[in-house]
């Protein structure tokens, strides 16, 4: 085999692999686009194609479970959700590299550690405290829990990113009399915005993709968020695939929308803790 | 002097406080504390009295939880702490291996961006919306595979996978294989493009041919990221939950269940909270160990 003949053979082994992870999805997109009757014989007969929206406006405007009010609740609760754990880590992260005190490294460590923990260890206590808080139900209960729950990650993160900035900017601020404040809002924040940006558009991700927190604090059905509406779109015995497939679609939008357009900042925030 | 010096030190408390309270307040109230109530709570009955190790001895005691009668000759169930472990051997090779020939392979390939995009679009998914989609690939009329398998002769792997104990786990398993491989491949791609070129110039000039070079200079060069993926993926694979809900619930007759989910539905649906607690204790305990290996291993790689 030739060097041409490998470098075919490399392709055609990585176009494969790519068609291999598209394939669900073109199913479901094809589930959703196409009416019910076109289907009966699996989404990958192609011997008539037509595209209908009438699964998606079902899925929209849904009688038990709309998910147009499900994007909606899950917009209102995840933006102050990213804005929120972003503006408290940065601060944080700030402290924890700047300011020496003797306690700051086993905090530290003890911070990062807290990643580890699943949700379910915080789930019964959680539940009681926001009932005696009156706060089952309410959008701001969730998004402090989701900001605490950020917060971990944004603060080691955003530490790592703000000691790639030349110290000496901030000398020379502290010089001309600026207080730590002013040199972290004036300063640090707006030099720091393409890490920023990676923090915001990864928690933005993992906030609306959140299942579990808000299902174990909110109930009322007109304020589930998107993700808690697909299981109740499944049905009992019979799936409506067409139905369930255009909610999917649609609730996958906004976090392939963020990942397209922020993509650069969206894989650097995965691997830039990771990598120095 | 002396003054000078308390000065400052309370300056500087009061620096790192002011930065980092309100931050620290909510990890407190908010993970700490309540992580501790259910650690409490894992050592006391319905009624608050102190048990010791009842609960835990009652919960892997429990077939739910640990059940190896049929094992591994016979079907699921085998408990979900088995379960996770099954999920753990069979994901996290498959994915780790994937990810980095991927990886290997997109290094070179044409059009490597767009391919890299498609496959790490799983990552980027709800996971919820992952269960649904595992689903329906395997369904009995809608799903794809199982069409295929029909096709091949492989009548027995004809229906809904997700409806049979003896292959609901695997679809599920082979489902996050394909959600997650987009986390190694990504981590790994962006590790070899860091990898200067002239190591393989000059090993080549050395004689080393493309396996000798892959052997002494991609392999090392991979290692401290392989610990952040293997440990980032175990995690992932104990807190399984989301995925579970949708596709199975856990069923059939438990052959899916797992830790994460066991404990939602001892406190949320059986109000067993006790028991719920002792799931939760015991699952934090598994990772917990792997987030102690993982800082660890940084932190003397550094």
């Amino acid at each position: 085999m030739g060097r041409r003949g490998r470098r075919l053979g490399l392709n055609l082994v990585a176009w494969g692999a790519g068609l291999i992870w598209i394939i669900p999805f073109v199913g479901i997109l094809m589930s959703a686009l196409r009416p019910q009757s076109e289907l009966i014989h699996g989404w990958w007969q192609f011997s008539s194609f037509t595209v209908s929206w009438e699964n998606f406006l079902k899925a929209w405007n849904h009688p038990t479970a709309p998910i147009g009010q499900g994007i909606r609740n899950s917009l209102l609760v995840v933006i102050p959700s990213t804005l929120l754990p972003l503006f408290l880590g940065a601060m944080a992260a700030y402290a924890f590299l700047r300011v020496e005190v003797p306690i700051r490294d086993p905090l530290f460590l003890l911070i990062v550690l807290l990643m580890a923990v699943p949700q379910q260890m915080v789930a019964v206590p959680l539940f009681r405290l926001m009932r005696d808080l009156g706060l089952i139900n309410h959008y701001l209960g969730l998004i402090l829990v989701h900001t605490a729950w950020a917060l971990p990650w944004v603060i080691l993160f955003l530490r790592n990113y703000f000691s790639t900035l030349p110290p000496e900017i901030e000398e020379a601020a502290s010089l001309y009399g600026a207080s730590r404040f002013q040199i972290f809002l004036r300063i640090i924040l707006p030099l720091s915005l393409p890490g920023l940006a990676s923090a915001a558009a990864l928690q933005l991700t993992w906030a609306w993709n959140d299942f579990f927190m808000a299902l174990i604090l909110i109930y009322d059905p007109d304020k589930l968020v998107a993700t808690q509406r697909i299981p109740l779109l499944r049905g009992q015995y019979h799936i409506d695939w067409g139905t369930l497939t255009a909610a999917s679609i649609l609730t996958m939008g906004v976090p392939i929308l963020v990942f397209a357009l922020l993509q650069r900042y969206y894989i650097r925030g995965l691997i830039g803790w990771t990598l120095r | 002097m002396r003054g000078g010096r308390i000065r400052r030190w309370m300056r500087r408390w009061g620096a790192f406080l002011a930065f980092t309270g309100p931050a620290l307040l909510l990890i407190a109230g908010l993970i700490i504390r309540p992580a501790v109530e259910t650690i409490a709570l894992s050592f006391t009955d319905k009624r608050g009295a102190f048990v010791g190790l009842r609960n835990f001895a009652e919960v892997l005691s429990d077939p739910e939880t640990f059940n190896l009668t049929g094992f591994p000759p016979g079907p699921p169930p085998w408990g979900s702490l088995v379960h996770n472990a099954v999920w753990i051997l069979l994901h996290l090779p498959l994915t780790v291996g994937l990810g980095l020939l991927l990886a290997v392979l997109l290094e070179r390939a044409r059009g490597a961006t767009l391919i890299q995009s498609i496959i790490f679009l799983g990552m980027v998914t709800p996971m919820i919306v992952g269960g649904v989609i595992v689903r329906f690939l395997f369904d009995e009329n809608a799903g794809i595979l199982p069409a295929l398998m029909r096709a091949i002769g492989l009548t027995a792997l004809g229906r809904s996978w997700t409806a049979y104990p003896e292959t609901a786990l695997l679809a599920l398993i082979l489902g996050s294989v394909w959600l997650w491989t987009g986390f190694s491949m990504i981590l790994y791609s962006a590790r070899l493009s860091t990898i200067p070129r002239d190591y393989y110039e000059a090993a080549a000039v050395d004689g080393a041919g493309p396996l000798q070079q892959f052997w002494y200079i991609t392999l090392p060069s991979l290692r401290p990221v392989t610990t952040v993926i293997v440990a980032m993926t175990i995690l992932w694979e104990l807190k399984i939950f989301d995925l579970v809900y949708t596709a199975t619930l856990g069923g059939p007759g438990g052959a899916t269940m797992v830790l994460a989910l066991q404990m939602y539905l001892y406190a949320f649906q059986a109000l067993a909270f006790p028991q719920a607690a002792a799931v939760a204790t015991l699952l934090t305990l598994l990772t917990l160990i792997v987030g102690l290996w993982f800082v660890r291993t940084m932190r003397s790689a550094e």
